[in-house]
This record gives C-alpha cells, sequence and structure tokens, in this order.
C-alpha cells in the first residue's frame, strides 16, 4: 500500500510539474522611455556662433581579409546575393578609408541638453544581414527594427549599461520599436537564429556623432565654441580620442587612423 | 551503502532504466549542440515558441526546438522511470534515488526556462550543463542498480594498499566532478580556462593514480580491470579532445558563424566529460560493492573469476 502511495505521488509531482511548465508568459517588454531633456540647463546653442568638425578616417596597413559567410543551409538568405557575402568586421574604401567607425563628441558639451529626434533610426535585416551594419541613435530615440526577409529573424542587443532584450520577427511581421535609456558605445547586436548576423548600436547623448560610409568621412555640423573629446569608435579596433577646441564659426579638420596590425582587445 | 541483494531481478526495469539513459546521453549531444552553434536564445520564449510547438526550423531554432523536445521526452520516460521505481522496488533507497531524478529533471527543466528567460547568465547556464551531467549519471547508477551483476552474489575483497581504491575512486569522482563544473563555467562565459586546465591536470593525475591501482592490485579481477581500462580509455581520448577543442576554438574565432570543426570538437569533448563522469561513478560503485577495507575475509581465495 505504502509502495502505491508513492508512486502514485511521485506521478503527481511530475504531472504537477508539466502543468507549471505551460504557464509562460510574455517576454520581457521594451525598456522604459528615457528621461525628457532637462528643463534646468542653462545654455543654448547660438546658431551665429556654431562650428563644426570634419575630417576622415582611415586605415594604416592591409585590411584583413574578411571571411565568406556560409549561408547555403537557408535559400531564403541566399536570395538576393548575386555573390558571396562576407563579414562585415573591417570595411574600407580608396585610400585606405575605413568604414562603420562611430565618430561622436564624448565631452565638452555639459549644460546642454539635446532633444530626442522623433524621427527613428531604421534597422533593416535584408538578405540576412542587418542594415546598417553600425548605427547611431540618440538616447531615448526610437529604433524601427524592420525584417524584409523570408524566414524568421530574431534582434538580441547585448547591452552592458542597458537592458537586454530579445525578440523575434517572422517574415511579415510588424516593426519592433525599442530605445535605449543610456549612453554606450556600442551595443552588439546578434540574431540567435542566424548567427553570423551581426551589428552595433551606438547610443549616444548627444546629436553629434556620425557613422563613416565607404569614403571615410565625417561631419559634425552645429558645435558650440569650445573644447571637446572627439571619439572614433571601431568594433575590431576599439576607441580613438583626440582633443578639439573649435572657435565661433570655425571649421575644424581631425583625422584619425587605427593600425590595422593592432586589433583592439585580443 | 546498504548492499541489500534481496531484491529479484527486474530485467523490464532494467531495460527501460537503460533506455532513458542512453535518451539522456542524446539530450546531452542535443544542448551541447545548442551552446556549440550560439542557439541558446533562438527561441526567446520559454516553454513554448511563441506560444506554439511547432516553430519553424531554421537556423539556430532547429538546435534550441529539438533539444526542448528531446528534454520533454526524457522528463516524461523519467517520470515513469521513477514511478516504476516506487511500485516495483523493494529498496527504498532506489525509490528515493527515482524521486532525486525526478526531482533533477524538473529541476532541468526550470533551469533551462531561466537560462532563456534571463538572456543566459553564466551562472545559471553553467549550473544548467552541471545539473545535466549530474542527472545523467543519476539515471546511469539506477541502470546499474537494477542490472543482474549489482544484484548477484559478488565474493567481496579486501581493500589492500595504501591508498585505498574505495578512497581513490570517490576522491577522482569528486575531481572529475569539479572538473565538469569548471568546464562548463568556462563554456557559458563564467571564467577563463586557466581553472579548467588546471583541473584537467588534477584529473588525469587521479584517473591514473585509481585505474594503475585497480589493474595493478586486482589485475584478475574482470569487473575492476574492465573499469582501469576504460578510465585509461576515456581519460587519453578526453584529453585529446580537450586540446582539439582548443585548438578549434582559437582557429574558429575569427569565423562569422561558428564552425563545423569547432561544433564537433567541442560537442564530443562535453559528452565525453559526461562519460568520464559516469565512468568514474560505476568505478567507484563497483569498488564499493566488491571491496571491503580492512577486513580478514573467510574465504579469501574467492577474488578472481567468480567475481566477473
Amino acid at each position: 500500500m505504502k509502495k502505491s502511495k508513492l508512486g502514485i505521488y511521485s506521478l503527481a509531482i511530475g504531472a504537477f510539474a508539466l502543468a507549471i511548465t505551460g504557464c509562460g508568459g510574455k517576454n520581457e517588454t521594451s525598456e522604459a522611455p528615457a528621461p525628457a531633456a532637462s528643463a534646468a540647463a542653462s545654455k543654448t546653442l547660438d546658431p551665429a556662433t556654431a562650428g563644426e568638425v570634419t575630417g576622415s578616417v582611415k586605415l594604416d596597413g592591409a585590411a584583413p581579409k574578411m571571411r565568406t559567410i556560409i549561408m547555403a543551409a537557408e535559400p531564403a538568405c541566399t536570395k538576393g546575393h548575386t555573390g558571396p557575402v562576407t563579414s562585415e568586421e573591417v570595411v574600407t574604401g580608396d585610400g585606405g578609408a575605413l568604414a562603420n567607425v562611430v565618430v561622436y563628441v564624448k565631452s565638452g558639451l555639459d549644460g546642454y541638453s539635446f532633444p530626442v529626434p522623433s524621427t527613428p533610426v531604421k534597422i533593416d535585416q535584408q538578405g540576412c544581414q542587418y542594415h546598417p551594419h553600425v548605427a547611431g541613435v540618440q538616447v531615448g530615440q526610437t529604433i524601427e527594427v524592420v525584417n524584409n526577409d523570408q524566414t524568421t529573424h530574431n534582434i538580441h542587443p547585448i547591452p552592458k549599461e542597458n537592458r537586454e532584450w530579445n525578440e523575434s520577427q517572422p517574415p511579415g511581421a510588424a516593426p519592433i520599436d525599442k530605445n535605449f535609456a543610456r549612453e554606450e558605445v556600442a551595443i552588439p547586436v546578434k540574431c540567435n537564429v542566424h548567427p553570423w548576423m551581426k551589428a552595433y548600436m551606438a547610443v549616444l547623448s548627444n546629436p553629434y556623432y556620425q557613422v563613416t560610409q565607404k569614403d571615410g568621412k565625417f561631419d559634425l555640423k552645429n558645435l558650440p565654441p569650445g573644447t571637446y573629446t572627439l571619439v572614433a569608435w571601431h568594433e575590431l579596433y576599439g576607441p580613438s580620442e583626440q582633443s578639439v577646441t573649435v572657435g565661433p564659426k570655425e571649421t575644424k579638420a581631425v583625422t584619425f587612423t587605427f593600425k590595422a596590425t593592432a586589433p583592439a582587445g585580443d | 551503502m546498504d548492499m541489500d541483494t534481496a531484491p529479484n531481478l527486474n530485467s523490464g526495469l532494467h531495460r527501460y532504466a537503460v533506455f532513458t539513459a542512453c535518451s539522456t546521453f542524446l539530450l546531452l549531444i542535443a544542448g551541447a549542440l545548442v551552446t556549440s552553434n550560439d542557439a541558446g536564445l533562438s527561441v526567446p520564449t520559454w516553454p513554448l515558441a511563441w506560444g506554439s510547438v511547432t516553430p519553424p526550423m531554421v537556423g539556430g531554432i532547429v538546435y534550441e526546438w529539438s533539444h526542448r523536445v528531446i528534454a520533454a521526452s526524457v522528463g516524461f520516460l523519467t517520470i515513469i522511470l521513477a514511478g516504476w521505481l516506487c511500485w516495483a522496488e523493494k529498496r527504498s533507497w532506489m525509490r528515493w534515488l527515482g524521486l532525486a531524478a525526478l526531482g533533477g529533471v524538473i529541476a532541468q527543466g526550470i533551469l533551462g526556462g531561466l537560462t532563456v528567460r534571463m538572456y543566459q547568465p553564466p551562472a545559471v547556464s553553467a549550473a544548467h550543463a552541471t545539473l545535466a551531467q549530474l542527472f545523467f549519471s543519476t539515471v546511469v547508477a539506477i541502470s546499474f542498480f537494477t542490472s543482474s551483476w549489482w544484484l548477484s552474489n559478488i565474493p567481496e575483497m579486501e581493500d589492500a594498499g595504501s591508498p585505498r581504491v574505495r578512497s581513490l575512486t570517490i576522491w577522482t569522482l569528486a575531481a572529475v566532478f569539479l572538473q565538469l563544473i569548471l568546464g562548463a563555467a568556462f563554456r557559458h562565459k563564467g571564467f577563463g580556462i586557466i581553472p579548467h586546465l588546471i583541473g584537467a591536470v588534477i584529473v588525469t593525475i587521479l584517473v591514473f593514480m585509481t585505474a594503475g591501482a585497480l589493474k595493478r592490485r586486482y589485475s584478475n579481477v574482470q569487473p575492476l580491470r574492465k573499469c582501469a581500462r576504460l578510465l585509461h580509455m576515456l581519460i587519453g581520448v578526453q584529453l585529446l579532445l580537450g586540446a582539439g577543442a582548443w585548438w578549434s576554438r582559437v582557429y574558429a574565432a575569427r569565423f562569422p558563424q561558428p564552425v563545423a570543426i569547432m561544433v564537433t570538437l567541442t560537442v564530443v569533448h562535453t559528452v565525453t566529460g559526461a562519460l568520464l563522469l559516469a565512468t568514474t561513478l560505476m568505478t567507484a560503485l563497483v569498488t564499493y560493492r566488491m571491496l571491503r577495507p580492512g577486513s580478514v575475509l573467510a574465504d579469501s581465495s574467492a577474488t578472481s573469476e567468480q567475481a566477473a
């Protein structure tokens, strides 16, 4: 009798365990919106005195050869690609110009406040790659993720300073709107369904940033006069800083050079 | 341990326990494939896949969802095993062992859910990996305890020599288990490789000491000789696999996606670790079954072939 009671209890425990595992819930909700611009800021931008920092980012040395991405297992990914697809870790243009570098003002803007742009930053998943590969966005600004592929992706940012989230997006699904509440350069983004898919989001607290294209050029306009720390960040080569002083209506030229043989973090 | 020999052999229960152990081994492979293919979060909802049991089987979802399906199957098998043990076993400790296995598989399910919901914190993921190996060993032990060999009359021998073989097997078992924890923590980015490498040295020394003692002192005792041979073979294979897995990770680091050689070597290294744990446990059980420390036996000549 005792043995059979024990047997019944163990089956009941098992059945209960199965029942509670059915109690799934929705995943993490999106991060709380960033705080509104401070009303106590004392400085305002005077367009009559605004200056500019222009420049370029270059790679000194031979760029490493990018590996080919093997997408053969998923026809939905190879569709639209006419040739081999390579990873985008190091993308260069003519004359060693380095693309996908986030150039931004790290410090020198104390006392200024900047409204959060209402236009979202769009991240597109097409051909099983994120476009753009590196995106800049302001704190609190909406990021709109869309899926233009005929396959399911998941978008998984892995921040250190912000809340992590991970959402799936089947074909034809509505855009996913998110934002980040804290500055962070830069947040890696991956897709766990297609492990070669990688992107970076640089979350900045001011609008003075740009991501270089294949020409390696940047142009930060409407900067108040002052002394700034300018940073150029690359996913493989890390950050490089320079100090620049901009006078009233002055344009300063800055060049960042990364050495191809010294990747950051290795 | 209670060396109870009263129960009769239940070959159906034994075969079912072996089947559950084999299914669990498949589950270990499936789980290792998830990690090596970086597919752990390809299904961000748990336990179902976006409210469904039939997600689109593309990319990493193939590994992650297959792992969950196999895990659920092993869960069902374990429920039946625990129930069967409770119904059929005269040995109370075996009934409790069945319930412990059931508790283990439930805890594994919960840890699996937590690792998904919490975005794979290293401690939770490493705990999930470690408990998987413990659960496998538990089911292997249940298979062993229901076997005809365990239930037969086995002549006992003296555990002569220093250190005692029984002590060596316990130390080796503890070291292998700790090494698995270190390996899981490294694999799930808890910390670096150095502790796991140091652990490998310690495990290798202890395995050689144990297997060597078994071979030297009980060369004519077939079960003990078999254990020694298995331990030697597994530690050698595992060391080679470990070196291969490490090389493959370094090689694959700059590829944009997991490469086949890295996936294969890391998965095989992981599951061989589970086999080594199970074999070390079996060796400990066999030595405890067959050897007695420091006692003078009535028939000290009954050592070799009768022990087979």
